[in-house]
């Protein structure tokens, strides 16, 4: 709806325009549109939103050009946390760019690394055993758990419900727990090895995410009970930021945004990874690709992510936790003294000198808000000749300035939390 | 799912293009195809629209830098995804150094506005016909483009540094 009316006023605008041969009532904004001074409310102002602004979850900055409270253009920079994630990777060897990935999208690390796993084993032609893959799974989709419940949170503190931040921050609590325990640390977790699990589910994993499993449906449903049906949060997110499925597409949408303008897309369907194709899960999808849609595909995605997670974990094959591949995976600390093998590996490993074969390949995963992935050619040297990343927020958030021109700034925030941009993956 | 295979695939491009493809190849689980620059724009163009094929996604598009291969020094990669096959499919063509310069395909998927930008801004291939083809993640100021393999990194495997001076 309010999409049509935004170009519906352009349009007269542009009609207007031509009209007019002074050029005295014309007012030149900077991507191109004439708009005539019959049509502004107030005075034109200019206003930067960000780059560090408490509604902007990030560095992102966003140079308004506004007509009272509505943005008439909208000119994005980015670039302000660039750190050459992919110059940097390739001088390291393949196990050290695992913390890279760490720092991409930091709300779901696991994902990133687990999926740069995946990529250098179908380099390296490994396959891991189907307990790696449960694991895998379970890891995986707590991470976009935990992801999914801070975008959506932040959504309810952009339209002015604080206390539904706080509440998901108990359950996120207990995933990052669980991380904690699975490799000891919470937020760049480094999560994982080339292979499979440095170690394998410990019992106080199993005693942690079975009591996660028992408390997290009725603590979601209680949090979401404050959002999903709340009058002001559906008044202020219906119609909020829409963009249409065709345009979404052709920005080159993935994830939740995608499937909130009503496109199933999903890399865990239509090229399942890590045994994805074992188990049972519907993909949601909205109708409108506004911000009410895609906060209710991310709140259903989470309940999806707990069904697969049930699944997961109550057939958890037995097995090894990590796959034969000694040039990549250390050895244990005592064989690494007593073994003189061993002792060969890890000096190998720690020094980067595995041999990898030559060749390119692109592997991709669902990542917290899209599509993930790494395209990486190797000639066989210590590090990856090139290693691009697929950084799903990046591609999608040059779409931003046509989600919210025409729209109110207190708009234009919500729109920005709920699309989930993540600066570390924006700037890489 | 997959309703096309890597091998029917390349024969309904052979079939389409011929002479065209320069290259072709099965890598891992992705088909390559090599182009001439000139040609790449058409052939991306003509791979979205045929209605058998409809490569509709463009899933990733970046550069290479080989110093070592004269006159074919640079590589745009781009990789397209056919959602109706499930397919994907990497198309590559080479660019000599001296005139690194490719039309753009901006005016078929306008994602890949910021992609081309992030190129340009890394190894400097000149997309012609972009709307804003300016730096994207560096600074304006900055007179190189830092992932040609002219700028290296420090050597990681140098010993000669010694790690009192670095708070080891």
């Amino acid at each position: 709806m309010r999409h049509e009316k935004i170009k519906t006023t352009v349009s007269l605008a542009d009609k207007q325009c031509m009209k007019m041969n002074s050029t005295d009532n014309l007012i030149r904004l900077s991507n191109g549109q004439v708009l005539s001074k019959e049509t502004i409310d107030g005075d034109i102002a200019t206003i930067n939103f960000g780059p560090t602004h408490p509604a902007t979850h990030g560095i992102f900055q966003n140079i308004l050009t506004v007509d009272g409270e509505k943005i008439l253009n909208s000119v994005q920079t980015v670039g302000y946390i660039h750190r050459a994630f992919e110059k940097l990777a390739e001088r390291r060897p393949y196990n050290q760019i695992t913390p890279i990935t760490d720092r991409l999208n930091y709300c779901s690390s696991p994902i990133n690394n687990l999926g740069w796993h995946m990529t250098v084993e179908k380099l390296l032609g490994v396959s891991v055993p189907k307990r790696v893959d449960y694991m895998r799974v379970i890891i995986m989709e707590l991470a976009r758990i935990a992801d999914h419940l801070i975008c959506d949170s932040i959504i309810g503190v952009d339209t002015g419900a604080l206390t539904s931040f706080f509440y998901p921050f108990s359950e996120r609590e207990k995933i990052y727990e669980l991380y904690e325990e699975m490799c000891g640390a919470r937020l760049t977790t480094n999560i994982g090895r080339i292979g499979g699990f440095d170690k394998d589910f410990n019992p106080v994993f199993h005693q942690k995410l079975k009591e996660f499993m028992r408390t997290f449906p009725a603590a979601f449903e209680e949090w979401n009970g404050m959002l999903e049906r709340n009058r002001i949060f559906m008044d202020r997110t219906r119609g909020a930021g829409p963009i249409s499925a065709e345009r979404a597409l052709a920005y080159g949408f993935t994830g939740p945004n995608l499937r909130a303008a009503g496109v199933d897309y999903d890399v865990r369907v239509m090229h399942p990874y890590a045994s994805y194709e074992d188990f049972d899960f519907i993909i949601p999808v909205g109708v409108n690709g506004d911000t009410y849609d895609r906060f209710m595909v991310r709140q259903e995605e989470i309940r999806q992510s707990f069904r697969i997670i049930e699944q997961a974990y109550n057939n958890l094959p037995e097995g090894a936790f990590h796959a034969e591949v000694p040039e990549f995976f250390l050895p244990d600390k005592k064989d690494v003294y007593n073994n003189m093998e061993a002792l060969i590996y890890h000096f190998k490993i720690i020094m980067g000198e595995s041999e990898v074969p030559v060749g390119e390949v692109y592997h991709s995963v669902e990542g917290g808000n899209g599509e993930l992935g790494y395209y990486l050619i190797s000639d066989g040297g210590r590090s990856p000749y090139r290693l691009q990343f697929r950084r799903p927020c990046f591609i999608y958030y040059q779409a931003y300035p046509e989600m919210i021109t025409g729209s109110n700034i207190s708009d234009a925030v919500i729109t920005l939390s709920s699309i989930n941009v993540i600066a570390g993956e924006l700037d890489a | 799912m997959q309703k096309m295979t890597n091998s029917e695939l390349s024969q309904a491009i052979y079939a389409l293009f011929g002479e065209r493809i320069a290259l072709s190849e099965e890598l891992y689980d992705t088909l390559v195809i090599e182009v001439a620059s000139t040609d790449a724009y058409e052939i991306i163009e003509q791979l979205k629209q045929d209605t058998a094929l409809s490569f509709n996604f463009l899933t990733l598009l970046g550069g290479v830098h080989y110093p070592e291969m004269e006159a074919r020094e640079l590589c745009v990669v781009y990789h397209l995804h056919s959602w109706k096959n499930a397919l994907r499919l990497r198309v590559k063509a080479y660019l000599p150094a001296e005139q690194p310069s490719i039309k753009s395909v901006t005016s078929l998927f306008e994602t890949a506005n910021w992609m081309e930008r992030e190129t340009y801004d890394f190894f400097g291939i000149n997309f012609e016909g972009h709307p804003n083809l300016t730096r994207i993640l560096n600074m304006d100021e900055m007179d190189y483009h830092p992932m040609l393999k002219q700028h290296p990194l420090e050597d990681a495997t140098r010993e000669d540094k010694d790690d009192r001076f670095f708070g080891r």
